[in-house]
C-alpha cells in the first residue's frame, strides 16, 4: 500500500522541520530528565510514541462527540488512563529501568506533546493520521532523546547502553570521564548547541530577533573622534 | 521543626523543581520573556502547588492505600489519574474562589490559571510526595516550598532574559537555543547549594 503524502508528511516531518523539542517548545521537562543514559532514553521515547499515537487515535475516534467545553478533561482522562497502562506494563516488564525513571513516567500525562498534539491535530482529523501524527512527534521526539542521551552516555561514563566504549582512567584505560554531563547543567547545554546546529542547517527556523542592533552605530563613533 | 526547615531549604534551593528536576519546563521557557509574567505565574504555581501536593496526600492516605478505604482493596494504580483529576479540580475551584473574592489577583494571573493544570511541576511534586512517603506535615511544607523555589527559578530566568534582549546573540542561538544556555548556567549556580546540609 502506498502512502498519502498527508500520511507521509505526518510521520516524517516532525523529525527535523517541525520537531516538537527544538522547535514547538513542548515535552522539554522528561526530554532533559531521562538523557543520563541511553537505556531510560530508548524506554522512555518507547512509552512516550505509544502513549501519543495511542491517545491520538482514540481522541480522534470519538472526536465528533466530545462536547466542547469538556474537551480537555476528556483527553486527559484518556491520556492518563493510557499512562497507567503503561506504567503498569514497565513495572512488571522492566522494573530496574522504571524505577530509574521514576516520576517521569507519570509525568507523561502532563507532557505537552501528548495534550499538544491532541487538542492541536486529533480533534480535527481521521483516526489513521491521527495515529500516524502521534508516531511521527514520538519519533521526532525520542530522536532528540537519543541523540542527548548519547552524547551524556558516552562522554560522561564512557559507555553505551552499559557497554564500556571508552576505557576510564580509574579503570587502568586512557578515558578521563567527564562528570558534569551526568549533571543537569549538561542536558541544557547539549539540548541548546543542538537547536543552534538545527538552525544552522535550516535557516527559516531561525527567531526574529527582539532588537537589532546597527552595525553602522559603531562607524558613527568612529567618525566623531 | 528543624526536620520542617532542612525541608523546606532542600525543596527550595538543594531540588529544585526546575533546574534540577526539569519540571515545568514548557511554560517555564514560554512564559520567562517579562518579569511581570514571570512573578504573576510564579505566583499561581505556588499556590496551587501548596494545595495540591497535602490534598493528594490525604487521598492517598485514606482512599487509594491498600486497606484504607476497605480491607483488601489496593487502589494505588488508580494513583496517577486520581492526582491529575485533584489537579484539576483544585484549579478551577481556585480560579472561581480567585474571581469571586479577589478579582484583582485573578485578573493579574489571567491565562495562567488554566495552563498551571498541565504543568508538570504540579503534578511531579505530588509524585515525588507519593515516591518520597511523605506524612502530611511534610507533604505541605514540601507542597510550599517547591512551589516558591519554581517561581523563584522563573522568575530569575526572566531576569536574565530582559537583560539578553539587548545583546548580540549568534543568529541561530538567537531566542530558544540562548535560552537553554541560560538556564543551564543558572542550574549550575543552583548546584553549588548541593553541598548544605541542615
Amino acid at each position: 500500500m502506498k502512502m498519502s503524502p498527508e500520511a507521509k508528511s505526518n510521520l516524517l516531518d516532525p523529525l527535523i522541520g517541525n520537531n516538537p523539542i527544538t522547535l514547538q517548545i513542548l515535552g522539554i521537562c522528561s526530554a532533559l530528565a531521562v538523557t543520563t543514559s541511553l537505556k531510560t532514553a530508548l524506554l522512555m521515547s518507547m512509552a512516550l510514541t505509544l502513549v501519543t499515537a495511542f491517545s491520538g487515535a482514540s481522541i480522534s475516534a470519538i472526536r465528533n462527540h466530545i462536547p466542547g467545553s469538556i474537551r480537555i478533561i476528556v483527553q486527559m482522562t484518556i491520556i492518563a488512563s493510557l499512562v497507567i497502562v503503561v506504567d503498569q506494563l514497565l513495572k512488571a516488564f522492566a522494573y530496574d529501568t522504571a524505577k530509574q525513571l521514576s516520576v517521569f513516567v507519570g509525568l507523561i500525562i502532563t507532557n505537552c506533546i501528548v495534550m499538544g498534539r491532541a487538542e492541536a491535530y486529533a480533534m480535527k482529523n481521521p483516526v489513521g493520521l491521527s495515529f500516524l501524527d502521534g508516531i511521527g512527534n514520538g519519533l521526532g521526539y525520542s530522536l532528540v532523546l537519543i541523540v542527548v542521551a548519547f552524547f551524556r552516555e558516552l562522554l560522561g561514563a564512557g559507555a553505551l547502553l552499559g557497554y564500556q566504549i571508552l576505557p576510564l582512567t580509574t579503570e587502568g584505560g586512557w578515558y578521563q570521564s567527564n562528570g558534569m554531563l551526568l549533571l543537569p547543567p549538561s542536558a541544557f547545554f547539549i539540548i541548546g548547541l543542538m537547536i543552534w546546529a538545527i538552525r544552522a542547517w535550516k535557516p527559516e527556523q531561525n527567531e526574529a530577533p527582539d532588537f537589532v542592533i546597527h552595525e553602522s552605530h559603531s562607524h558613527s563613533t568612529g567618525e566623531a573622534h | 521543626m528543624e526536620a520542617y526547615l532542612s525541608l523546606f531549604v532542600k525543596a527550595v534551593f538543594v531540588e529544585n523543581l526546575a533546574l534540577s528536576f526539569f519540571l515545568g519546563m514548557c511554560t517555564f521557557l514560554a512564559l520567562s520573556k517579562k518579569i511581570e509574567t514571570a512573578i504573576g505565574l510564579g505566583i499561581a504555581v505556588a499556590v496551587v502547588q501548596a494545595i495540591t501536593v497535602p490534598v493528594n496526600n490525604l487521598i492517598l492516605n485514606f482512599l487509594l492505600k491498600d486497606g484504607s478505604l476497605m480491607a483488601g482493596v489496593d487502589l494505588t494504580f488508580l494513583g496517577l489519574i486520581s492526582y491529575i483529576g485533584v489537579i484539576a479540580a483544585m484549579v478551577q475551584i481556585l480560579e472561581m474562589v480567585l474571581d469571586k473574592f479577589m478579582p484583582s489577583l485573578y485578573n493579574a494571573l489571567g491565562v495562567f490559571l488554566p495552563l498551571i493544570t498541565v504543568n508538570c511541576a504540579i503534578l511531579g511534586g505530588s509524585l515525588f510526595m507519593v515516591e518520597r512517603d511523605y506524612t502530611f506535615g511534610e507533604s505541605a511544607v514540601y507542597g510550599i516550598s517547591s512551589g516558591l523555589g519554581w517561581a523563584l527559578a522563573v522568575v530569575a530566568l526572566a531576569g536574565v532574559r530582559e537583560k539578553l534582549k539587548y545583546s548580540d546573540v549568534p543568529k541561530g542561538l538567537q531566542g530558544l537555543g540562548i535560552t537553554f544556555i541560560t538556564v543551564g548556567l543558572m542550574s549550575m549556580g543552583f548546584m553549588a547549594f548541593s553541598g548544605v546540609q541542615l
